[in-house]
């Protein structure tokens, strides 16, 4: 017998091929919608569509065929992404909420690794997001360093600060090593207002990016067709994102994965069996510093501007709530959810006073009814669709 | 015979409690010794502080020749010493496998390329450990070898209790400590459990085992020797017939008249 089993038992592409469809129509109907009235409906419409595949059953074939064909589904959801990106080609205020949503993905994916695999909690995500920003500032403006580099120094540079927090951190356990964090994400404000080299509470302007010449800033023109300057971003951004699903991907699906998961789960054991916890802890805590400090400094070149208040306590609460919300450790939910947290409150722009709220009660609803969140992890796969 | 671990005059103190009092105890290679004693004797306590969990606050051990006082968990499992805990300290939602990897810690690559960067690589090792760990399994109960992809939380007690035993056992250690394997089952699952671990140390030979238990009929059946505690002294040493005619160790567990 020559029959493949393996493909024949391979859960179908067809459940996640619609419903990446669907979500992206649906998105750009959204991302469209003007009339308040209209995105009310648009919003009701959305939710009542996620709980009718509920009652329906449809949910878990849906998560089987994202686990059996995550590679080619991942592909088809860059081409969604860029499917958005051409609908809204001209569209500058679109193009950097889209944006946003990419590098806030990525910083929770940083942050996902730290307190998603290896338990690390963090409640200073945003000020390394910030350290990331304000790198771009100061090397855009006073250096020559070539913009890409930049963005690789922006993220050791997070990676770096983050490990002298770390010191402390590694010598308090559970409630008081957050505490900790929150302490240095109110100290870095603090430092930074206080700062005059670092512009103070106002901030300093960054330069726009300039790649191999090419200055981001510039609006482009293709076959007649102009398109919006933001689309050079986008196209980094979408690099950036890929990058960090992919890592955080092979990092869950390899030993460090495993180590890490241990370590969360049950010191005393991994110690019994040889795991170094404190080596582990680190290495997490460093790369997804380095994951959240690359996304801050590519973030501060497409704001173009950094000030101490975008960085706050709050900021970090909102990446932490982002985490909770889409599933601890699943990156499709960070995904998900940082697409609700951030478009959500900008379309809607009746509750934008009220979006603090509106993030508290989400998190309180999924925490009481769905505490794995919105797309919870499934258990570990080294090679999806494998079988022995 | 050649010694493969030995105390001498051990001791650990928990504020004005002596948990273990100069505790001498050695453990002669291919050996099966049973640990017994009173609840709160040390039995627990001589694990906890032999795997480094907790410093020990006078005397020595060694392992093999080596000292290995004072050294850190992960040390201790490096030089070859694995055990299981009394309540299960399975990680619920990871599978099967993944649980029995968290054993193999020593054989797994780590490095950060290797596991991130060279799949390839990566996957064959994988592969391998994944036969590994069926063919271990397979000696407990072949159908838990069909299911190591399966998250450890639905699973029973007696079967937790199993890939607890295949966790400590991945890694071919040379000593195995057994805390209170049969806690929270039923005679027959407890009789099932001992007979794969006979099973297990026919099959290797290079396997000494030292068990905490409360079950005498187990401890008469499988050790070859018994050493019993009471409040952190050794009372009494020998096979178990003789042991459990002794006098001192009757009224340890039953009282004086």
């Amino acid at each position: 017998m020559t029959v493949d089993h393996d493909a024949s038992r391979r859960a179908p592409l067809l459940p996640g091929l619609l419903t990446l469809a669907l979500a992206t129509v649906y998105l750009i109907a959204l991302l469209a919608a003007e009339n308040q009235t209209w995105i009310i409906v648009l919003l009701v419409a959305g939710t009542v569509a996620v709980l009718a595949a509920g009652w329906f059953n449809l949910l878990p074939r849906i998560s089987r065929s994202f686990a059996d064909r995550e590679d080619a589904l991942g592909v088809v959801a860059i081409a969604a992404l860029c499917a958005v990106a051409a609908y809204f080609h001209d569209d500058h205020f679109v193009l950097l909420l889209v944006i946003t949503v990419m590098l806030y993905s990525v910083a929770t994916l940083g942050l996902n690794i730290q307190f998603g695999y290896a338990g690390v909690l963090n409640f200073a995500g945003a000020s390394f997001f910030g350290v990331g920003a304000y790198t771009s500032a100061v090397l855009n403006t006073h250096t020559a360093v070539p913009h890409l580099l930049v963005l690789v120094i922006g993220g050791l540079l997070a990676a770096l600060i983050g490990s002298l927090l770390l010191l402390p951190v590694l010598r308090t356990r559970g409630h008081y090593a957050a505490v900790v964090t929150i302490a240095f994400a109110l100290l870095l404000k603090t430092f930074l207002e206080v700062n005059d080299v670092l512009g103070g509470p106002q901030g300093l302007q960054v330069p726009a990016a300039n790649i191999l010449g090419w200055s981001f800033n510039n609006n482009i023109e293709i076959g007649g067709v102009a398109l919006s300057f933001y689309l050079n971003y986008f196209v980094l951004g979408v690099l950036l994102l890929v990058g960090a699903f992919v890592l955080v991907r092979r990092l869950e699906r390899s030993w460090i994965g495993l180590n890490l998961d241990a370590l969360r789960l049950d010191e005393t054991a991994a110690s019994c069996f040889g795991l170094n916890i404190v080596r582990w802890k680190i290495v997490a805590f460093v790369i997804g510093n380095f994951v959240i400090g690359i996304a801050g400094a590519l973030f501060g070149m497409v704001g173009s501007f950094v000030a101490p208040n975008n960085y706050t306590f709050a900021d970090s609460l909102i990446l932490v709530s982002v985490l909770l919300l889409g599933g601890i450790g699943s990156p499709w939910g960070v995904v998900v959810a940082t697409i609700i947290v951030v478009i959500v409150p900008e379309k809607l722009q009746t509750i934008q006073e009220y979006r603090f709220l509106l993030y508290a009660l989400l998190v309180i609803a999924v925490l009481l009814y769905r505490p794995e969140g919105l797309l919870p992890r499934p258990v570990r796969r080294y090679f999806p669709g494998w079988r022995p | 015979m050649t010694v493969l671990l030995e105390a001498r005059g051990l001791t650990k103190r928990f504020g004005g409690l002596t948990a273990l009092d100069s505790l001498d105890l050695t453990v002669e290679r291919n050996e099966i010794v049973g640990l017994i004693g009173p609840n709160g004797s040390g039995k627990t306590t001589f694990f906890n502080v032999v795997t480094g969990l907790y410093p020990a606050d006078g005397g020595s051990v060694r392992f093999g020749g080596a000292d290995i006082t004072r050294a850190a968990p992960r040390k201790v499992y490096e030089a070859g010493i694995s055990r299981t805990f009394q309540r299960s300290r399975l990680s619920l939602p990871l599978t099967i496998f993944d649980n029995v990897m968290i054993g193999n810690h020593k054989n797994l690559n780590q490095g950060l390329w290797f596991n991130l960067m060279s799949r390839k690589a990566f996957k064959r090792q994988f592969e391998d450990n994944y036969r590994a760990a069926q063919a271990l399994l397979g000696v407990f109960k072949p159908e838990l070898a069909g299911r190591l992809s399966e998250p450890v939380a639905g699973l029973p007690m007696i079967d937790r209790r199993r890939i607890e035993i295949c966790r400590a056992l991945i890694s071919e250690p040379q000593l195995l400590l057994l805390d209170e394997p049969s806690a929270g089952m039923t005679h027959d699952e407890t009789t099932e459990l001992m007979d794969d671990i006979l099973q297990i140390r026919d099959r290797s030979k290079n396997l000494t085992i030292v068990i905490v238990e409360h079950e005498m009929g187990v401890i008469e059946r499988i050790t070859n020797r018994c050493v019993v505690l009471n409040f952190g002294r050794k009372i009494a040493e020998g096979p178990y017939r003789e042991v459990a005619a002794d006098r001192q160790v009757q009224e340890a567990y039953l009282g004086v008249e």
